[in-house]
């Protein structure tokens, strides 16, 4: 069921979406609220991506757009049902109205359940602060988005603040399990480590901040041709533990004394990142420390 | 060996999910329907979310006449057809490199030596360093001489820095000291620990999700006792009849079948006091405590039932009776219908009848924990007023959709005053992920990464049959046949007024 609204109110929003609800029957089993603040031009995308993860966590969904215009108005779409776990909300908020989002938002989140925001390209430098984000228990950004990632990444760093997270990280996850593995599996010491990546790639920075922060060794960038991260070298006295994407979907593996072996490593789908993301609602504290230390690695050159 | 502490691990890290080693499953029964619809689609899923190893490699044996690339084509069309999770080629390809197939029945030296074989040269290739799991999808009659040959050759021997580990299905034995017997063949061979016992019906999840509603909460554990709870319904209903399986379940019955494990496992999870924490061994500590203290009360004439089902009309469609099941005699006098009262002799329970019941072409498929409350002890309403009003009820549903339902009562609005029962529903498919794992892909990832399953060990199986061996011996003592009761309805009159003595009715599932 669909209602538009149009010059509306918070509260003609929320009676809209209770009747939508009583119409369509749906179970109120919804675990969180997630606010997606987005342009015009990744609109579609975006959305999709926030209905897909609605499969896993039924949420309600608010997107809030900006329209640029002189008189302040609120106009809203509402959809429940439709073949979608969870409410959808489409907001354009008009003109001055940019700087209220809070006081229309606040009114329309569920009660008691986490607030997430996502900014899935341009976010405000301090998210925390920010009329939106300021309602939020998570707030999660995508510096590989912006116009310059590394120094997104910078300033996420520097404002950071507990229950921010950014999808650079998310897409590290699967390179982070793997690497974790091969030390279980060696349990060996490691005296170096290097990163090859597309030159300047955030997540390569952010995985090459991690490894030097739990091991300990400094380590080496270097640029490679693939996209993303291309190759994770760590050196132990026994060999090197490789891990290289060579082609999309597929890395090879090898650990000291062991037959090389490919395993299955591809990039993740927004959808894919999105649903890790919301999994947890606590503040990623490995993250911080990572982002610290990339604040720090950046400060010290 | 454990001291490992792996600096790239942090359990602040929780992200990061936990890779099992490298190793081989060897399935035995690979051709039979549970591989080719659970197990193998399991292994899939799990290697699609990343959570094998590189280096996994898996081992088909069977009496077929297959090469390794039939038995690869086998697991695919298994994965593509039932796979929880989307087909991706790159996955497939990283399991495909480590698929082979040994042919053979169970007891030929010859093929065990290509098992041998077969395993050692993964063990180099693929880098499987020794560990090695194998998956028994066979009837237990089979495991005795399995586990002869896997020793004859040598298949399990352990190192320090390997493992091997065994999985075996239910039925552990059908009474106490069959189920004894089969212990001593499989221990012969296995230290307790190496040992995955799985009953598909109770998967880790749901025996999680129960653990965290009874012990996460403050609200319910006060009310969790003899003081507030009347009695406690167990309910595992089935739809359909016994197929084409008249030579499994014809003499076992449904008590051995599914009360003994999964009937009664449901009791003691939803009985037992706190674990001091959730380590397997706390856990199982305090399942066998309560089921040490249950017993089925005598005279089991009054407090157990069974029965039969007969033809009917079940959902819209006529169905033969249990007696007319190809493959079963007339005179036969097996159960597809159980019944017992079950009393908790401790602190918690004393007074507190569980009922367990179980039944096939019951009119449909649920399995549910229902904890029926005491009436309020003074309602300051008239007898009309509340004429509507039941008793209040804790519903654990484990199975189809499940989820918690609490029942209680709500006035009806606009009346001058009338109080009618009503529900609040909890469902976890519409709260959480809409698939959870599945109950073989939890069991597959912990025997790999040896996580100690909270499945029954041998001490608890030995205890639901001290419990259950009474009953059977005296329904097996009785001369008539089980009570019929026709298809599609709630069971037969002896499980109604079993309750009925007692002062209680089954609910309606």
């Amino acid at each position: 069921m669909i209602t538009e609204l149009t010059d509306t109110s918070s509260r003609d929003i929320a009676a809209a979406l209770i009747k939508a609800r009583r119409t369509v029957g749906t179970a109120s089993g919804l675990v969180l609220t997630l606010l997606i603040v987005t342009d015009g031009e990744h609109f579609d995308e975006v959305l999709a991506a926030a209905q897909a993860s609605a499969t896993a966590h039924p949420s309600r969904v608010i997107v809030v757009t900006y329209v640029d215009a002189e008189k302040p108005q609120l106009d809203a779409t509402i959809q429940v049902g439709e073949g979608h776990p969870g409410d959808l909300l489409i907001l354009r908020l008009h003109g001055r109205l940019r700087e209220h989002g809070d006081s229309i938002c606040l009114p329309l989140l569920l009660p008691d359940s986490p607030t997430i925001v996502w900014w899935p390209n341009n976010a405000p430098d301090n998210l925390a602060l920010d009329p939106i984000g300021s309602l939020a228990d998570r707030r999660i950004t995508d510096a590989a988005s912006a116009p310059d990632p590394q120094e997104a990444l910078i300033r996420r760093a520097r404002n950071h603040a507990a229950g921010d997270t950014d999808l650079t990280w998310t897409r590290l996850t699967r390179w982070r399990a793997l690497l974790a593995a091969s030390l279980e599996q060696t349990r060996a010491t490691i005296t170096g480590a290097c990163v090859r990546s597309a030159p300047d790639n955030a997540p390569a920075t952010l995985l090459a901040a991690w490894l030097s922060d739990r091991l300990g060794v400094d380590v080496t960038r270097v640029d490679g041709d693939g996209i993303g991260v291309n190759e994770v070298v760590l050196n132990t006295d026994d060999g090197d533990i490789v891990l290289s994407r060579v082609r999309e979907g597929t890395a090879h593996y090898r650990v000291p004394g062991e037959p090389e072996r490919s395993v299955a490593l591809r990039r993740r789908p927004l959808t894919d990142l999105l649903t890790e993301e919301l999994q947890r609602m606590d503040a990623d504290d490995i993250f911080e420390r990572t982002v610290q230390k990339v604040l720090e690695d950046s400060e010290a050159s | 060996m454990n001291a490992y502490n792996n600096p790239l691990r942090n359990p602040q890290d929780r992200r990061l999910p936990r890779i099992a080693g490298p190793c081989v499953l060897v399935i035995f029964g690979v051709t039979g329907d549970l591989s080719r619809k659970k197990l193998m689609p399991a292994v899939y899923d799990l290697a699609n979310r990343g959570l094998l190893p590189p280096g996994f490699a898996l081992v088909g044996f069977a009496r077929r006449d297959w090469a390794n690339q039939d038995f690869a084509q086998q697991v695919h069309d298994a994965v593509k057809e039932n796979a929880r999770t989307e087909f991706r080629e790159e996955v497939w390809e990283q399991l495909l490199e480590g698929i082979r197939f040994v042919s053979g029945s169970f007891d030929d030296d010859a093929a065990f030596a290509r098992l041998g074989e077969t395993i050692r040269e993964l063990d180099e290739t693929r880098g499987t360093g020794g560990n090695h799991a194998f998956y028994l999808s066979i009837p237990p009659s089979g495991f005795e001489t399995v586990m002869t040959m896997l020793r004859k050759h040598g298949l399990t021997e352990g190192g320090e820095d390997n493992w091997n580990r065994v999985v075996i299905e239910k039925p552990f034995g059908h009474d106490l000291q069959s189920a004894k017997e089969l212990d001593d063949v499989v221990s012969a061979l296995f230290e307790p620990h190496e040992v995955f016992r799985i009953d598909h019906y109770l998967g880790k999840e749901t025996v999680q999700n129960i653990l965290a509603l009874r012990f996460a909460n403050q609200m319910f554990e006060p009310i969790w006792n003899n003081h507030y709870v009347s009695h406690v319904e167990i309910t595992m209903a089935e739809d359909i009849g016994i197929g084409g399986r008249a030579g499994y379940f014809d003499g076992i019955g449904i008590a051995r079948d599914v009360m003994q494990n999964h009937l009664l496992q449901l009791l003691a999870l939803a009985a037992m006091e706190e674990p001091t924490s959730f380590e397997a061994s706390q856990l199982r500590t305090e399942k066998k405590k309560v089921l040490a203290a249950a017993r089925v009360p005598e005279p089991y004439d009054l407090h157990t039932a069974r029965g039969q089902y007969a033809a009917g009309w079940q959902g819209g469609k006529p169905v033969i009776g249990y007696l007319e099941e190809e493959g079963v005699s007339a005179d036969s006098g097996t159960e597809t219908y159980a019944a017992i009262r079950v009393d908790i002799d401790n602190r918690r329970w004393a007074g507190v009848p569980f009922y367990l019941r179980t039944a096939k072409r019951l009119p449909r498929r649920v399995t549910e924990v229902a904890l029926s409350f005491k009436r309020a002890p003074h309602l300051p309403f008239t007898a009309t007023d509340t004429e509507e009003l039941g008793t209040n009820a804790l519903v654990m549903r484990i199975q189809p959709d499940e989820g918690v339902t609490l029942r209680f009562g709500a006035k009806v609005p606009g009346t001058q005053m009338e109080i009618r029962e009503v529900s609040m529903d909890f469902g976890y498919g519409g709260s959480f992920t809409e698939s959870s794992p599945e109950a073989y892909e939890r069991l597959i990832l912990d025997v790999l990464l040896g996580d100690p399953p909270l499945f029954p060990q041998q001490e608890e199986v030995e205890l639901s049959w001290k419990i259950l061996d009474p009953v059977l011996e005296y329904w097996a003592s009785l001369d008539e046949q089980p009570e019929q009761y026709e298809a599609g309805t709630w069971g037969p009159r002896s499980g109604l007024e079993m309750l009925a003595r007692d002062g209680f009715k089954w609910r309606r599932p």
